[in-house]
């Protein structure tokens, strides 16, 4: 029933959630809760695709990640230095980029819902793994950016765990006038965990155009923005934790996708995500904790 | 003479509606304890908060070991070699202590936080001046008196030689108040200047070198320590001379209003109370004593409803209060003063008169229909401002813009004034200037004359002997004695809070 095609398939559908995940994580360690990670998602496939048909995959992925880092800017500069509640903001980037997106995709390909086909990245067969009788389907033609996600989650927690970057980040995150009066710059370090969270989901989004799908489709994010602060908070803010999170998360999904369980609704599957999460943030299975100040604006002088 | 590190010169800072510091000429000398004192709002945090390049001053200006200097933030601050450690700790409670102290000011090596050289760095400081902290240990696992000694090697680390200290002993209990001054007196010795500030005169007149008192933002004078006394000083504060003891006239008690039997609670397996039973009439003080987290704390939130008890009942005038949410028990007539004004008494960023009526907005006086009537309300609220004292500009103002002891009095005006028939108290005057801490006393007393029962809850001995009637001193979860005001001494409470005599032992067998 779950095979070795079924565990390829489930990574395939882990990737995005992760990536934005370990994005989420970045933004929310720095005090910053980014509901706008779907938006940021919806603007890097389009911006992907629109890349990727002009200069080729790389140029894709690339401009895929610039777009949502801009995307986050704009969140950064409404939540960091306007002090507007996070929530509102995310969901009018989410809105906005819908709008955005649909409107390039009128005016670049004259079609409101999907870019033409676009070249992905030559696929990897992993030396030695892709031998191996259970893990071959996992090891073989594997996506470049599948790669590149799980070197991230790592990456990610060294940075957070062992630099001065992460160390300051997670301060302000935390504490962020102890962080002020010890020279932290709290406006700089939140802006900074903003737009990585917003490069994240926008390479995120570039994987579902240019490597998982070959073009741009309208929806093709599917909620994976929410998912993915689902999984974040699952892996209690932690990389390993999320990347755990979003596996589980990427089989639900591909169970859903498949149907294997003739007797259970896709349905199901869809909804077991945040079922977990509930059940997770609800203290059930663990204690999980968020940084003291996420969601709160900083201010200068008590 | 030794030559001045710090010298302002006709300081001034404004907030809207008043002036926070006016024209303060202070002179701190290198090397020497230099205490602060005044009344609450008297401009002693807005001033160390210029100093350390929090505030910028409006007019004057700074000389730093003689040469002119702008402060321009903490961080330069620091760098100029002032360092503060606030009343309120800035620590991030899930770090180590280790990775609060390099925080802004790490080393690394090859791109990774250097924490083992750090670490080494830290032990060292603590070597060199005899405190007594684990660089591993997270915060959040620290005592108090640990944390604040983070904040001193934060600052040390840094290579501060001026050490900013606002109300470094509000939150200590006296032993740990004693290691304190040992570490301020080493650091002075070494070459480094402390300026704190404190309420407790006594403490003051014994650490400090020089004294200098500001009243309503101006600087009064700069006294030398052995030319002064309590009285003295307080008089400089205040501007009248002050009543340190109050005068209670004998009463009898009447019925019990607050029962307590056999109250247990328990968390995991270990007991945070055990068997407390006590009874406070009306017209009565009662006093509890002990060593911070030796359960008072519990208690009073069992009490109050704010924890449900293992076993035990709470009776208020002879109804079962046991269980009942908050609202409820608060419904019978009981007031409540936490101990911790920032987290339990005042939501800080309401403003001044919504703080001065929560919880007892529902009275029918305040409401029409579903509706606040505002009005009432800000006209109520003036009265209270008036009758209780507090400094504010407007009771518009958010209640985080008042200093420290205002928001004290801020809780105690809404708890003294809904007419309650049992008052709970916890650590009622701190923070509080001489002045206020007479003030509150009489009201207090004057409850009791009233036919209140009022309970308190201090770790300051002198305050509960001077208040109480009877007295209970807690330790370990237990009520190990209970003695009439009148028939002890602070020498023999303080035997029982530290667990020593009869009740020792089984208050110590119980946490093993
Ligand atoms: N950020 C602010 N906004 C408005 N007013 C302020 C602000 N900070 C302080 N004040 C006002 O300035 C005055 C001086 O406050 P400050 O905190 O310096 O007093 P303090 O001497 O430290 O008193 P306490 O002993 O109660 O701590 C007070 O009237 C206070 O309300
Ligand atoms: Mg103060």
């Amino acid at each position: 029933m779950i095979g070795g095609e079924m565990l390829a398939s489930a990574i395939r559908m882990t990737i995005p959630i992760l990536l934005t995940a370990l994005g989420a994580i970045h933004a929310e360690r720095s005090g910053i809760v980014n509901i706008g990670l779907e938006g940021m998602m919806i603007v890097g496939s389009f911006w992907a695709a629109f890349g990727a048909y002009h200069y080729g995959p790389l140029a894709g992925l690339l401009f895929g990640i610039m777009a949502g880092g801009a995307l986050a800017l704009v969140h950064a500069a409404a939540t960091v230095t306007f002090r507007v509640d996070h929530i509102v903001s995310g969901v009018a980037l989410n809105i906005i980029a819908y709008g955005t997106t649909r409107f390039a995709s009128l005016s670049i390909f004259d079609r409101a819902t999907t870019s033409p086909h676009v070249q992905s990245l030559p696929a990897i067969d992993i030396p030695v793994l892709d031998r191996l009788p259970l893990i071959a389907p996992l090891a073989s033609n594997v996506s470049p950016v599948v790669i590149l996600t799980f070197a991230l989650v790592f990456l990610t927690r060294w940075v957070l765990s062992e630099t001065t970057f992460g160390l300051r980040l997670r301060a302000v995150g935390e504490n962020p006038q102890a962080a002020d009066t010890l020279g932290v710059n709290v406006f700089a370090m939140r802006y900074a965990g903003v737009i990585i969270s917003g490069l994240f989901a926008g390479l995120a989004g570039a994987y579902l155009a240019v490597e998982h799908t070959g073009m741009y489709v309208e929806g093709m994010t599917q909620g994976k923005g929410f998912i993915a602060l689902a999984a974040m908070i699952f892996g209690n803010w932690g990389p390993i934790g999320a990347m755990g999170a979003s596996l589980l998360f990427g089989l639900s999904e591909a169970l859903a996708l498949r149907q294997v369980v003739e007797f259970i609704p896709y349905e199901f599957f869809k909804m077991l995500p945040y079922v977990l999460t509930i059940i997770v943030v609800g203290g059930i299975v663990q204690r999980s904790r968020p940084p003291a100040a996420v969601g709160t604006s900083y201010e200068r002088g008590e | 003479m030794p030559s001045p590190v710090i010298e302002t010169i006709g300081l001034t800072k404004a907030f809207p509606g008043v002036v926070a510091n006016d024209r303060i000429d202070l002179e701190i000398r290198a090397g020497e304890i230099h205490a602060i004192v005044g009344e609450n709002g008297a401009g002693k945090s807005t001033l160390m908060r210029i100093l350390c390049g929090l505030y910028q001053p409006d007019l004057g200006e700074i000389r730093l070991r003689g040469v002119p200097t702008v402060i321009r933030d903490p961080r330069h601050a620091i760098k100029l070699g002032i360092g503060m450690v606030h009343q309120h700790f800035m620590l991030v409670d899930r770090f180590t202590v280790t990775e609060n102290v390099i925080l802004g000011a790490e080393g690394t090596r090859w791109g990774r936080l250097d924490r083992r050289a750090a670490r080494r760095r830290i032990l060292e400081i603590c070597d060199r001046y005899g405190f007594d902290l684990d660089p591993d240990l997270a915060v959040e696992e620290l005592s108090v008196g640990q944390q604040q000694r983070v904040e001193i090697v934060k600052v040390l680390y840094r290579g501060a030689d001026i050490i900013i200290m606002d109300e470094p002993t509000a939150v200590l209990v006296p032993q740990e108040v004693q290691e304190l001054f040992d570490n301020l007196r080493r650091l002075a010795k070494s070459g480094k200047t402390i300026i704190f500030i404190s309420h407790k005169l006594d403490e003051v007149l014994d650490i400090a070198d020089r004294i200098t008192v500001l009243r309503g933002g101006r600087k009064v004078g700069t006294v030398k320590a052995q030319e002064t006394d309590r009285r003295g000083l307080a008089e400089m504060m205040v501007g009248r001379p002050v009543l340190f003891s109050v005068d209670k006239e004998e009463r009898a008690p009447g019925e019990p209003l607050l029962k307590v039997e056999g109250l247990s609670l328990k968390s995991g397996e270990r007991y945070l109370l055990r068997d407390v039973s006590l009874e406070v009439r009306g017209g009565e003080i009662y006093g509890i004593a002990g060593v911070e987290g030796n359960g008072q704390t519990e208690l009073v939130e069992v009490i109050m409803g704010l924890r449900r008890p293992t076993t035990g009942r709470i009776l208020l005038a002879a109804q079962d209060v046991t269980g009942l949410p908050v609202g409820r028990v608060r419904g019978h007539g009981v007031s409540f003063v936490p101990e911790d004004r920032h987290r339990r008494g005042l939501i800080l960023n309401m403003t001044v008169w919504e703080n001065l009526f929560l919880g007892r907005h529902r009275a029918r006086r305040l409401t029409a229909g579903p509706l606040l009537r505002r009005i009432v309300m800000l006209g109520e609220a003036d009265e209270l401002v008036q009758e209780y004292d507090i400094r504010v500009g407007s009771t518009g103002q958010p209640v985080s813009s008042l200093s420290g002891g205002n928001q004290q009095k801020v809780i105690l005006a809404r708890e003294l004034a809904g007419q309650p028939r049992v008052i709970i108290a916890s650590q009622p005057t701190r923070g509080l200037d001489v002045g206020a801490i007479e003030f509150v006393r009489q009201r207090l007393i004057a409850a009791r004359a009233a036919g209140l029962a009022v309970l308190i809850v201090s770790a300051d001995l002198e305050e509960v002997l001077a208040l109480s009637d009877r007295i209970g001193v807690m330790y370990g979860g237990r009520l190990v004695k209970e003695v009439a005001a009148s028939e002890t001494t602070a020498q023999e409470l303080g035997m029982y809070m530290l667990g020593s005599t009869t009740g020792a032992k089984e208050a110590r067998d119980h946490v093993l």
